[in-house]
């Protein structure tokens, strides 16, 4: 850092030239807006859910419309979607892992926490796509709902088409993300980031992947349980 | 950009914080989905029921704040780049408040001058046939 982005107190004039005032990566910030605007398409999804909520009289229990178990017979409410929040909470953290592991230049760690994170989303989608089959199963589709209200009136399809449109919209996402994980693996096993003496294309990957988390929190507390 | 130097210290403590964060994730995790099991019975729209939702988002926004804050890193950040990120955010408070609020007041516009609807709200259906709605029968009631 040049001694004129440094005042006589010797604070640091963020805004005086020079260095960038947010001290973040290029690449990096663009991915922090990406973020937010990906964070305002969402919110949009799951206020719309709400709006939807809020102007029906009425609406069907989630605790009664997912209730399988695969491999289970009977009715447990909230035990598969756990299973899937605790995928998905695991494999952050491997993320997390693979970050730090690549700002201490790390390769061998890094191949090995991206591996687990890759396995880990895998999992999540998996666990999604047995859901989704299930519930076509039972007959509920974008347009067509099966499940009645909880209070035992007619409910509209506004109910499976907000649950396929959104919870497809992030499975899309964690399928990106898989994506993107992949490419970061392969680029990793060549050496790309040891030439460059840098790993922060995970760190970027990683704000990706912990967003996809971050939305998966939102929608399973909107969904399953409130 | 930032050749940060790895000391075994700064490493034990950047691990120190992932394990933090990770229980306190899944801690509070465990804890909704304890409070969904407990409010299953409870009547929908009772007073404790709706408690214990409002619970249950707070405690979706501590989730949120630890996993932007510590896994997405950005309590680490400069105040300039934290500002940069959460003050356009905002525009979320307007947007729940604004929506939810239209929402509602569609439902009790609805059911004051839309008969039809509050009826169709009342309506019990037999369990076995949910899809398909008794539309003449429906209509003779309605004469």
């Amino acid at each position: 850092m040049s001694t004129s982005t440094v005042s006589n107190s010797g604070k640091i004039k963020w805004w005086g030239g020079r260095i960038s005032p947010a001290n973040v990566e290029y690449g990096k910030l663009m991915m922090w807006f990406f973020l937010i605007s990906d964070a305002l398409t969402f919110g949009a999804f799951l206020i719309s859910y709400g709006t939807t909520r809020f102007a029906t009289a009425s609406w069907p229990d989630p605790n009664k419309v997912f209730n399988a178990v695969p491999g289970l017979e009977g009715h447990y409410p909230l035990v598969y979607v756990s299973i899937m929040t605790f995928i998905l909470i695991v494999s952050s953290v491997t993320m997390v892992l693979a970050v730090q592991a690549g700002q201490r230049l790390d390769k061998k760690a890094v191949v090995i926490n991206l591996v687990l994170t890759i396995i880990g989303g895998l999992m999540f989608v998996g666990c999604q796509a047995l859901e989704w089959i299930h519930l076509h199963h039972e007959g509920a589709w974008w347009g067509r709902n099966p499940f009645l209200n909880y209070d035992g009136t007619a409910a509209s399809p506004n109910f499976t088409n907000y649950f396929f449109t959104i919870t497809g919209f992030h499975g899309f996402h964690v399928s990106t993300g898989i994506l993107i994980n992949i490419i970061m693996l392969i680029m990793t096993l060549c050496g790309t980031f040891d030439k460059r003496k840098s790993y922060l294309m995970i760190e970027k990957a990683g704000l990706y992947w912990h967003f996809v988390d971050l939305v998966w929190v939102f929608v399973f507390t909107c969904f399953y349980l409130i | 950009m930032e050749n940060i130097e790895y000391s075994e210290a700064k490493r034990s403590s950047l691990k120190k914080e992932v394990i933090k964060v990770t229980v306190i994730l899944t801690v509070v995790t465990i804890i909704e989905l304890i409070m969904g099991f407990i409010m299953m019975d409870w009547a929908e729209g009772s007073f404790k029921r709706h408690l214990f939702k409002g619970i249950i988002i707070i405690l979706m926004l501590a989730k949120a704040y630890y996993i932007v804050a510590h896994f997405m890193h950005l309590g680490h950040e400069n105040k300039i780049m934290k500002r940069l990120i959460v003050v356009p955010l905002l525009i979320f408070i307007w947007f729940i408040i604004a929506f939810l609020a239209d929402g509602h007041s569609y439902l009790e516009l609805r059911s004051k001058y839309d008969p039809y609807s509050v009826e169709m709200n009342e309506k019990v259906l037999p369990a076995e046939h949910g899809q398909h709605q008794d539309a003449e029968h429906h209509e003779a009631e309605q004469e």
